[in-house]
């Protein structure tokens, strides 16, 4: 039986590609990734400078696939990778990153630090070494099929509030449609209107979408602690549902890393790649735009912003999108310093709002998102994650800012022509 | 050994022993990353990863929005080392003669008054920069043991070739000689360190220009 500092290392070693060997060569320690990172700015602690997150894995490097280290590792210079080290890495890469990839956009060798960090929480969960929160979040969503637990009854209950709500039916594994619409746990049961606006929206639009009753959630816990395995197994769930239902188009809803695992990861995932598409829904609220088919009237007049989700917009590329689709209702629409693949996190992506551990810490790094939005003096703020909504919520209500949170989606409903 | 004996040292053997550890070094390097090799995406991608790739290979020496507030002195200091340092080592005269006699073309150099000021604001910042490390949180944090040693070797041929230059000190012929074993020690030390960064910076630069590129996204 392997220790787990064994296991770490073995992850480690088949996680390591040609990229993070060059990443890990080309660091010159000059700092500057700790000020695009928000725990860093936000507690000038220098142990949150993002490449030092990753000095486990860099070790495991720098002894096993270099020249000189295997030299020091046969001299017995260096020493193996131990479980002490591992866990007191374990907040660092869980409590204080977000896998907002910001840093990646300022190192001036151009290390892609966030892709490293996915990697090595692979070899954390092959030690055992990660935050109980993230731990049950995956259990459960393995188990039930949601990370917050949510069941197929409970879905339906929803649907059934829903459909009274909008006056419209919510299709359910209806074979051939056109847009299969997955949602996350947040959605069906926090915010649940979002399964209305998108009732209300393809009705207008004229399309036919559904739901699938065996792939309803669309977020991956397996994505957020660093498992492929429970990644893949998260994915093909997804890919089953679709194929079984024979839809032309898989829908993300409004979450971050569902995006992320569903759009870039889960080809890689489960080893091959879709006969479907996968699009954002702002993607598709987008295309719909572009065709004529999301006709709205009225305007929001208050000042607005648009807070970018990371994982949508940075790391996921829908960055026009978004601005196209408020621009349609929002006539005083602002951007915040630094919008678009610049955007600060809001602190919880990344599987840290799922780690009751991290809170005072996220409660703390929002400060970051407060003077964003103090600088605007907006009385609204949209987005397009409901963890991004559900953190901005926590956060503005912590710091009594008469600010209110809405979902795009949810607000072009709003609008639409009737 | 002399003078006149070191520095005929240093050109001949001396030299030869440097570049074949650099190269033997380099060569090991790329092959050991090379080895390693990288999976083929399978997802959709939404755009060429080719241009966005080639782009960040080359935009990527800019700061970032905002950034070059943050650590002025990193940015700054970064650049002008880094520019000052190629400066005198190609557009001195007497080095443009050197790399004649091995490449077999040379090219107009700077006159020498310049290259003095470069050479001297080139040490100053470097001096700046290692100040900065000792103080900074961050840097100092961050700092190891081949970060000190990457700065001596960088330095140490700035400063003798700044100490021959103004024919400093008693014996040119030493001062010379020492100037020379002083890149000499750089190239058998770069293989080894952080300073691979001048051969993989380009390589990281294009697999996140890249990344971020077949994905949409312009980093």
């Amino acid at each position: 039986m392997s220790t787990p500092a064994e296991r770490a290392t073995n992850a480690f070693l088949e996680q390591i590609d040609r990229p993070t060997a060059a990443f890990f060569e080309s660091c010159v320690h000059c700092g500057m990734c700790a000020h695009a990172c928000l725990f860093y700015t936000e507690t000038g602690d220098p142990q949150y400078t993002p490449i030092h997150k990753l000095e486990p894995m860099r070790r495991v490097w720098e002894r096993e696939f270099t020249l000189f280290g295997r030299v020091k590792k046969w001299l017995g210079l260096s020493k193996p990778l131990s479980e002490a080290e591992l866990k007191t890495w374990e907040p660092l890469v869980y409590d204080s990153c977000t896998l907002c990839g910001r840093c990646s956009l300022t190192c001036p060798v151009g290390n892609d630090i966030v892709y490293m960090v996915r990697k090595m929480r692979e070899g954390m969960v092959a030690a055992g070494i990660a935050p109980d929160g993230l731990k049950e979040a995956s259990i459960r969503a393995v188990r039930v099929g949601s990370p917050m637990g949510v069941t197929l009854q409970a879905l339906k209950a929803q649907i059934a509030h829903a459909e009274k709500d909008v006056g419209l039916k919510i299709p359910l594994d209806q074979e051939g449609a056109e847009y299969l619409l997955l949602m996350s746990s947040a959605e069906i049961m926090q915010f649940p209107e979002f399964m209305g606006a998108a009732a209300k929206i393809f009705a207008q639009a004229g399309v036919s979408w559904t739901l699938c009753s065996t792939a309803f959630e669309a977020t991956n816990s397996g994505i957020q602690i660093g498992s492929s395995d429970i990644a893949a197994q998260l994915v093909q769930r997804i890919v089953d549902g679709a194929e079984k239902l024979k839809v032309k188009t898989v829908i993300s809803p409004e979450c971050g890393h569902a995006y992320t695992a569903l759009r870039w990861e889960g080809p890689n995932l489960i080893g091959r790649p879709y006969p479907f598409k996968v699009q954002h829904i702002l993607e598709v609220l987008d295309e719909l735009r572009a065709a004529g088919k999301l006709q709205t009237e009225g305007m929001e007049e208050a000042k607005l912003t648009f807070h970018d989700p990371c994982q949508i917009v940075r790391r996921g590329g829908v960055v026009e999108q978004p601005r196209n689709l408020l621009r349609m209702v929002a006539s005083n629409f602002v951007e915040m310093e630094d919008p678009g693949i610049y955007n600060w996190c809001c602190g919880g992506g990344g599987g840290v709002s799922a780690n009751e551990r991290a809170e005072p810490l996220r409660i703390k790094v929002f400060s970051r998102k407060k003077h964003q939005l103090d600088q605007l003096g907006v009385s609204t703020v949209v987005t397009a994650c409901s963890n991004c909504r559900n953190m901005l919520e926590e956060g503005l209500e912590h710091n009594h800012m008469q600010v209110s949170v809405l979902s795009l989606t949810e607000m072009l409903a709003e609008h639409l022509k009737e | 050994m002399s003078g006149p004996e070191l520095l005929l040292w240093a050109r001949g053997t001396g030299l030869q022993i440097a570049v074949a550890i650099f190269l033997f070094g380099l060569l090991a390097r790329f092959v050991e990353l090379w080895l390693l090799g990288r999976k083929t995406d399978l997802s959709v991608a939404r755009a060429s990863a080719v241009g966005p790739g080639l782009r960040t290979v080359v935009s990527r020496s800019l700061p970032m929005p905002g950034a070059l507030k943050q650590t002025p002195l990193v940015f700054l200091g970064g650049y002008v080392f880094h520019l000052g340092f190629l400066a005198t080592l190609l557009f001195y005269v007497p080095h443009i003669h050197f790399l004649r006699s091995i490449l077999g073309f040379g090219w107009p150099g700077l006159p020498p008054f310049l290259i003095d000021v470069i050479g001297l604001v080139t040490i100053a910042t470097l001096i700046a920069l290692l100040v900065q490390r000792f103080t900074d949180p961050v840097r100092r944090f961050l700092s190891r043991a081949d970060d000190y040693v990457a700065w001596t070797v960088t330095f140490l041929p700035l400063l003798s070739g700044y100490v021959a230059f103004h024919r400093l000190g008693t014996d040119y012929t030493l001062m010379l000689a020492l100037h020379i074993l002083s890149v000499e020690l750089l190239l058998i030390v770069i293989p080894f360190t952080k300073l691979m960064h001048m051969f993989t910076f380009a390589l990281a630069r294009w697999y996140n220009g890249a990344i971020a590129g077949r994905k949409g996204v312009r980093v």
